[in-house]
């Protein structure tokens, strides 16, 4: 009986199954491949150090010394293991976690350190690499969450990178004045949301297109801070221009974990602010009333005001907290770094962010992983130079833009914008 | 399709994202192609004075003399106007005619040196104003400028061909180059629907990376030094000078004039550019008429990233004669403002690539003499966009009329 129903079903249920997804297997076997073949049979001689330890952790970890060759045909091994694995998971039409291409990821960066570091006897310093990739990350993680909030509700904002310089420049001026750097991070979010007026001004108001907008307030932001750079701050940098640093504030305890506690809970005030508004967000945007109408004026404005959300000011309101929200990423390259403003020093992050919330498929947990993905290359690319290698850093940093090209194809999933984005609502 | 037979029940409403995406071009075009002369000119006259106010607040005399204002009122006023006109004089001096030059040569040069550095912009603003019309956003101009620039370039000094030859095959390759780098995000949005913004954006970056490393390989840029830059390019490959040496007026130019009126004749006369704006238009009726949008998608970015990468070809051949990281400059960017300025029409596109050519050009003069930093060239070009977009701001400003004809309705 029971064998009979199999039989009977199964032939119409395969005719309904999906096609094998062969593409994610492809990929993970290649880069399997390619780590065992060029990091392990052909691999560098050689040792390389990962060096884990920093001063002051609370139980020091000996450096790991491995042979270069060993290291990448361990690893090398282990990765095709994974590819078969993710071949048998996709002929069943199975589905594995997202930790399993974020494993395949950690030990791929793995092996490929292995191979750079031999050779030159190099030395990773795992602490110094995670770090940096945070760092670089910050303005982007700004950024993308400012992107996200304002593309959800509808406005389009390719003025991040123009938010972020202006908040950068009224950081480093504020601060630079009141000779505080708390002033900076206070006078930050306004610079942002300044330009965000501009923004939905032009956007709400006027029913300008607001990729044109966008685009152009990059171009004003640039111009004005510049020239005031070149005319008032250079005139007298001990008062408009002095570098101020906000101050680390270790967390007891957690900043002590060896490398990830060193890392995450032994930053400035801004990074723990960054955590907050990811998390935040991630919550609110999905859960809460304020979400819920962000997003009916993102997808379906009409159906918005029918009910009784006001579309435009819900618009206004959440591209202008959007915009402090990137005036505060802005923060970091000056007084989060301690830098003294310079020209042109978003040096296109902002565009970068737009890339990273598309990634992220506009969602706050999707766009940090994209930031972080995009810092970390980055950070990779400035510690193979350090420690000279044979790869040459600009085809390293070039990577997460091929992959948001490929991302954006279609190719990981369906990306879907919100459907009102850039079209101004008009009554 | 819905079929939609009863006349009298309401009209199903388009799916969102076609809505969506409708919305979004005709309004694009509608900001671009609608307003007129005047308001562009008004636009311009604004801007010169917010930057005007601009150059006076950042100057210390200014400000000293505004301090006391109640006592000296006049003073203020001498001061105010001879800070900004001397800045504006200097721009004029600096990119049209130069009244204090000791030589007429001297004295027309300027005007030569506004075209020079108009014309990559006048290039690229002409593919960014192309893949506007079919309602696509290029944002890629910078890629492909560095593209065209870079195939140019090392085309430039690597063959070794007779003169006026070497320098078409160069002009060829860069041609080719904006291109294929254009034809990419054509393809990926025809293909795919990936949007077009975010992988010109993409490929911006990806190009300036590759440049970058090109330009630290040997076999590449063909010397032996350390410096990230190339060898010069051969003189068979140069630009030829349309006048004699003091003046660096190139052949280039003669490309931007013949590149406008091949546009003009794309848009207007040809088969092609009548379904580029139609599918700009709407692209769903084009596709109801027969139109294969994904087929004009793909042909618009070749021809816009050919354009490009003439402009980069323009810039490494005619002025800058070896290649840099830094070869494509703001040029793609700034080419965008320049085909907005212009409102996607070849001519227009033209005549907003000289005025900004002539801002960049007077802009070093006024750097260099009055020490009014050149950025205040970057605003002022960025509100005259801004208001140019928005003409119903320029008009309530000067209290204009507004015109009859555009009218959207819901």
């Amino acid at each position: 009986m029971t064998a009979q129903t199999v039989e009977t079903t199964s032939p119409t249920h395969a005719k309904v199954v999906a096609p094998i997804a062969w593409k994610f297997p492809i990929v993970y076997s290649i880069l399997a491949l390619v780590s065992f073949v060029f990091f392990g049979l052909i691999g560098r001689d050689g040792e390389t150090t990962f060096r884990v330890a920093s001063g002051g952790d609370l139980f020091a970890i000996p450096d790991l010394v491995v042979s270069s060759t060993a290291a990448g045909l361990t690893l090398g091994i282990l990765l095709v293991i994974m590819a078969a694995v993710s071949v048998y998971v996709a002929m069943r039409r199975l589905s594995i976690g997202s930790w399993f291409p974020m494993l395949f990821g950690i030990l791929f960066v793995l092996s490929f350190l292995a191979w750079a570091g031999g050779g030159s006897g190099g030395v990773i310093p795992l602490t110094t690499l995670l770090a940096g990739a945070l760092a670089l990350s910050v303005p982007l993680i700004f950024g993308a969450m400012c992107g996200l909030v304002g593309e959800r509700s509808g406005i389009i904002n390719i003025a991040i990178e123009g938010q972020l310089l202006a908040g950068a420049f009224l950081a480093a001026v504020v601060a630079s004045v009141v000779k505080n750097p708390y002033a900076g991070l206070l006078a930050a979010p306004i610079a942002g949301a300044l330009v965000a007026v501009i923004l939905t001004f032009f956007a709400v108001k006027y029913w300008v297109n607001q990729i044109i907008i966008g685009v152009v307030l990059n171009v004003l932001v640039v111009g004005v801070t510049s020239f005031l750079y070149s005319t008032v701050l250079t005139e007298d940098p001990g008062l408009w221009n002095s570098r101020q640093k906000l101050p680390d504030l270790p967390i007891p305890l957690l900043s002590d974990i060896p490398v990830l506690g060193r890392v995450l809970f032994d930053q400035n005030i801004l990074v723990y602010i960054m955590y907050v508004v990811v998390i935040a967000l991630q919550i609110f945007v999905f859960r809460s009333k304020w979400g819920l109408r962000m997003r009916a004026v993102g997808e379906h404005p009409k159906a918005a005001d029918t009910v009784g959300i006001k579309v435009n000011l819900t618009r206004v309101r959440n591209t202008l907290l959007a915009g402090a929200i990137a005036g505060l990423g802005g923060a970091f390259f000056t007084v989060g770094s301690g830098l003294a403003f310079g020209k042109e020093m978003s040096a296109g992050q902002g565009y970068i962010a737009l890339a990273a919330m598309i990634l992220g498929k506009w969602n706050p947990k999707g766009a940090l992983m994209a930031a972080l993905l995009f810092g970390f290359s980055k950070s990779l690319g400035n510690t193979l130079q350090s420690i000279g290698t044979p790869v040459a850093n600009e085809l390293l940093l070039m990577l997460p833009y091929i992959v948001t090209v490929f991302a954006v194809a279609g190719f990981v999933g369906r990306v879907r914008p919100p459907a009102a984005e850039g079209v101004p609502y008009v009554k | 399709m819905t079929t939609d037979i009863s006349p009298a029940a309401p009209s199903p409403a388009p799916p969102p994202e076609a809505e969506a995406e409708d919305g979004r071009q005709q309004n694009l075009l509608q900001e671009i192609l609608s307003g007129s002369w005047l308001v562009s000119l008004l636009a311009i006259v604004l801007a010169l004075l917010l930057g005007g106010v601009l150059i006076a607040v950042s100057n210390a005399e200014v400000v000293a003399a505004a301090e006391n204002f109640f006592a000296a009122p006049g003073e203020f006023f001498s001061t105010l106007f001879s800070t900004v006109g001397n800045a504006y004089s200097a721009l004029f001096r600096g990119a049209v005619f130069d009244w204090d030059a000791r030589t007429a040569e001297r004295a027309i040069r300027p005007l030569t040196e506004s075209m020079v550095s108009g014309t990559p912009l006048i290039l690229t603003g002409l593919g960014i104003a192309l893949a506007f019309r079919c309602g696509l956003f290029n944002i890629g101009g910078q890629g492909q400028v560095i593209l065209g620039a870079t195939i140019a370039g090392f085309l430039g000094y690597a063959l070794s061909l007779p003169p006026i030859v070497h320098m078409l095959i160069a002009v060829i390759g860069g041609i080719v180059g904006g291109a294929i780098w254009a034809g990419i995000a054509g393809v990926l949005k025809a293909r795919t629907g990936a949007n077009e913004v975010i992988v010109t954006i993409m490929l911006n970056s990806i190009a300036g990376y590759a440049l970058g490393y090109l330009l630290k390989q040997n076999w590449f840029t063909h010397t032996a030094s350390a410096n990230p830059q190339s060898r010069v390019i051969d003189d068979s490959a140069q630009m030829f000078l349309l006048l004699p040496p003091p003046f660096r007026l190139h052949f280039g130019f003669v490309l931007a004039i013949l590149a406008t009126v091949f546009v003009w004749w794309l848009l207007e006369r040809s088969t092609i550019g009548f379904e580029f704006k139609a599918v700009g238009a709407n692209p769903h009726a084009a596709r109801t008429a027969g139109i294969s949008v994904s087929k004009v998608t793909v042909t618009v970015m070749i021809v816009a990233g050919a354009l490009a990468g003439l402009g980069g070809a323009a810039q490494v051949l005619g002025t800058e004669f070896k290649l840099t990281g830094g070869i494509s400059g703001s040029i793609g960017f700034d080419a965008i403002t320049v085909a907005l300025l212009g409102r996607s029409k070849p001519l227009g596109t033209f005549l907003a690539g000289l005025l900004f050519g002539a801002f960049k050009a007077g802009g070093y003069l006024m750097q260099s003499q009055t020490g009014t930093p050149i950025d205040i060239v970057l605003v002022v070009q960025s509100v005259i966009v801004l208001l140019i977009a928005a003409p119903p701001l320029v008009r309530s400003i000067f209290r204009l009329p507004t015109p009859v004809l555009k009218r959207k309705e819901d």
